[in-house]
């Protein structure tokens, strides 16, 4: 394999670990952050132990978010090096911002929250939890506008062999960017909501500690039915959004061929993209897509057939990812419904089913986020930069296919043992349940 | 203001940046390397890590800043320290991806061999990375074979991983080991007590000698080795950067020996931070010179950001450098107390 395609493979490997990690870091930062509240303001010692369990779990996971972000900074410069001269002048800055404004609030007071319960003050502890998870999901902001200007750039004009900055506020008010943030983040809360469902469910269905896991699950299904609703409607924006500024992921997407006004949108669709058609187009909504794309039944949408070969990404993958990405989406949805009826019956402990339905859903936000991801960056190919800079010129030159295929070996082996040891621990904290010593977390709860 | 003033300051910024993380790390990658040689039983282990528990992810973040203020002001620079430099930020990069989660998951499991392993990752990727940064840096400083066509934004580089490792670079190397592993045994002695401190004071008051002469060595071979001391020949003035390096060492070892570590690892902070300060004043307007090819050489001048984005990120530092600044020395007072074995063994949430 050549130097570029073992660079994709790498950065996908990379980015797709990396981002097994993140969601939950966004979600759980905040409902651990939320539990700590209920536990200053009404100072009831069950919040408390909550605040401790999850938030073990909150770290374990944490540690390899934090880890696996320092190869996307680095990979940028070693394997992109044609990108990072290019768009250095624009793409760097968002970089620079996250590291001094989020990433340094985020490890700081991480740092403050897991060491400091009894050396500082309740509410000076509470503080440094939602700093850090302020500050996380800040981080994700802009890392997210910084995608967005790949996905749709603005602000910039092409000038001394590169593309230079024009316009920055343009760049950070990028509505792609914001769109994308929001559907990101609840997605987030809504993988966090489903991994505390699913553990709470584990134990329920043990009969163990059923108040807190009874009170862990209440709280959950309403954040996961919440967070998955908003995941819905604002896939819907991005979408639109889509369709607007990336013809050719769209049209990839809901594998459209041809160019057509009122489209209607086929329920089940099989693409061949060797003839360039659907070998299966059945239950078809009628205006369906064009009401998706546009919100206009009539509006004309583009086919891939429109654009030449070489400049179209691969259809199959891209369609996939994103049927599978909604379908999971949609069975979140009902999922979280059905949680918040039963968790408000008394006898939730008894709804068998349910929670072993529930124990095994916790990898479906995890699938649906890394679908996500596919169709995001697998969309915007040949481009690196949606029409602007290609992804074979962005590679490194001076970098050979060996040192490539080395390291992209080093990453396969050591993400995966850690990758393996991390989910093993997780699993293990998780079934270990809370502190049933209520007397060692009052001893290190701090001054009042 | 004129584009070379902004692409000064950025060039004072990267050297401060670089500094600072390497005073703040420096004293986790010293304590790491040196916790298999200091601690002599599972709960002093975990007194060490937990003396820099609370601090060393924020102390890593002053390298992802030091890599994105890179990115951001001096993208050509950015794009061709890291792809010539592949192989050996490879090697950094799972050095600090194993260190990190070593602290994480040392502890979340009772068992001999589990902790061993740990403790021997930490010994390990504390080492490569203080050696690899050394390395690294003493290459930036020889200057790397590497051919620069600015106009036709050609790029062409002609080292190997073993080519870093000639005998300037590693002398580097040795010299940041030591550095980290002196300016951490200080910092072990300030933040442990009993019986761990004074063994870890009296390393720092060994280690000392090593260091000086390493030092001397380097001070000697930077000479015929690289062109950095042509800046502080056309101004003399600069020379009080080396001296105040030099003459902090010479008092790092001076309270050291009297047992005075806090003022110790004051001065070897300073060490630190103006052994950076001489490399890079020697540089300047070198990021990155070349070792074959003086035209080919990256200065601030060809290799820097547009002037509107030198300008936001100026902003951008004005205004958060100084408020990250302060809330970390907030954070250093809530955690000034020594870690104590006591500490460890009676809270659930130390690692």
């Amino acid at each position: 394999m050549d130097v570029l395609t073992l660079s994709q493979l790498q950065f996908a490997a990379t980015g797709m670990f990396h981002w097994i990690f993140v969601p939950l870091t966004l979600g759980l930062s905040i409902l651990t952050a939320w539990m700590e509240t209920k536990y200053v303001t009404t100072g009831d010692e069950m919040w408390l132990r909550m605040t401790k369990f999850w938030g073990k779990l909150f770290l374990i996971n944490f540690a390899l978010g934090v880890v696996t972000g320092i190869t996307m900074e680095f990979q940028f410069g070693m394997n992109w090096s044609e990108y990072s001269r290019y768009v250095g002048d624009i793409f760097g800055a968002p970089l620079a911002i996250e590291a001094t404004f989020a990433f340094f609030l985020e490890s700081v007071f991480i740092g403050v929250w897991i060491f400091g319960w009894n050396k500082i003050s309740k509410k000076a502890h509470l503080t440094a939890i939602w700093l850090a998870s302020v500050a996380t999901n800040i981080s994700a902001l802009i890392i997210l506008l910084a995608n967005a200007w790949m996905q749709k750039p603005v602000g910039y004009v092409l000038r001394n062999n590169r593309a230079e900055m024009e316009n920055f506020l343009t760049v950070l008010t990028n509505p792609y960017g914001w769109i994308k943030f929001t559907h990101t983040l609840l997605s987030g809360y809504a993988l966090a909501a489903f991994l505390i469902m699913g553990v709470s469910a584990w134990h329920l269905l043990r009969n163990n500690e059923n108040d807190f896991f009874k009170r862990s699950f209440r709280l959950a299904a309403v954040w996961a039915f919440v967070a998955s609703l908003g995941v819905a409607l604002t896939g819907d924006f991005h979408a639109v959004e889509i369709a607007k500024t990336q013809p050719t992921k769209f049209a990839a997407m809901e594998s459209q061929w041809e160019t057509k006004r009122g489209v209607g949108m086929n329920l089940l669709i099989l693409p061949n993209a060797s003839q360039e058609c659907n070998s299966v187009e059945a239950l078809c909504v009628p205006n369906g897509l064009s009401m998706l794309a546009f919100h206009d039944p009539n509006a004309e949408i583009k086919g891939l057939k429109d654009f030449p070969k070489e400049l179209r990404p691969m259809v199959t993958p891209t369609f996939l990812s994103f049927r599978l990405m909604v379908g999971l989406g949609s069975f979140m949805i009902l999922a979280s419904l059905v949680a918040i009826l039963l968790s408000r019956r008394q006898n939730l402990e008894r709804q068998r089913w349910f929670l072993t339905l529930m124990v095994f859903a916790i990898p479906a936000p995890y699938l649906a986020e890394q679908f996500g991801w596919l169709v995001a960056e697998l969309g915007r190919q040949p481009w690196i930069v949606y029409g602007v800079l290609k992804t074979a010129d962005a590679v490194s030159k001076s970098v050979s296919a060996t040192q490539v295929a080395l390291s992209l070996l080093g990453f396969t082996v050591l993400y995966g043992l850690l990758g393996a040891i991390d989910i093993f621990l997780l699993i293990k904290y998780a079934k270990k349940g809370p502190d049933k010593n209520l007397s060692t977390i009052i001893n290190v709860q701090g001054r009042a | 203001m004129d584009i070379s003033v902004f692409q000064s300051i950025w060039f004072v910024l990267w050297g401060v940046l670089w500094a600072v993380y390497f005073m703040l790390d420096g004293f986790v990658l010293g304590t790491g390397l040196l916790s298999g040689f200091l601690a002599k039983n599972d709960t002093e282990k975990r007194v060490l890590i937990n003396a820099v528990g609370p601090v060393w992810d924020g102390n890593e973040v002053w390298l992802i800043t030091a890599g994105g203020a890179t990115f951001a002001a001096f993208p050509t620079t950015y794009a061709l320290m890291f792809s010539n430099l592949y192989s050996a930020l490879l090697l950094l990069l799972f050095s600090l991806i194993v260190r990190g989660v070593s602290f994480e998951f040392r502890g979340k499991l009772e068992s001999a061999a589990w902790k061993g392993a740990w403790d021997a990752a930490i010994v390990v990727f504390s080492f490569l990375p203080a050696l690899l940064f050394g390395v690294a840096f003493g290459n930036i400083f020889k200057g790397i074979p590497m051919k620069n066509d600015f106009a036709a934004t050609s790029f062409s580089y002609d080292g190997t991983l073993l080519g870093l490792l000639n005998p300037y670079g590693l002398v580097t190397g040795v010299l940041f080991v030591l550095l980290f592993a002196v300016h951490g045994s200080l910092y072990a002695a300030i933040k442990t007590t009993g019986d761990l401190s004074k063994r870890a004071a009296t390393l720092a008051n060994k280690l000392w000698l090593p260091l000086l002469v390493v030092a001397v060595v380097f001070l000697g071979y930077t000479y015929p080795a690289t062109k950095l001391y042509g800046n502080f020949l056309k101004a003399p003035v600069l020379l009080i950067i080396p001296v105040i390096a030099v003459v902090s060492l010479l008092l790092v070892k001076l309270f050291a020996a009297k047992g005075e570590c806090y003022k110790a690892f004051t001065f070897s902070c300073l060490t630190i931070v103006f052994v950076v300060f001489t490399g890079v004043t020697g540089l300047f307007p070198n990021l990155i010179p070349s070792s074959i090819d003086p035209a080919s050489n990256l200065t601030i001048f060809n290799s820097s950001s547009s002037l509107l984005t030198l300008q936001i990120m100026t902003v951008v530092a004005l205004i958060f450098v100084p408020t990250v600044i302060a809330y970390k020395i907030w954070v250093y007072r809530i955690f000034r107390a020594p870690v104590s074995n006591e500490d460890v063994l009676g809270s659930p949430d130390a690692y």
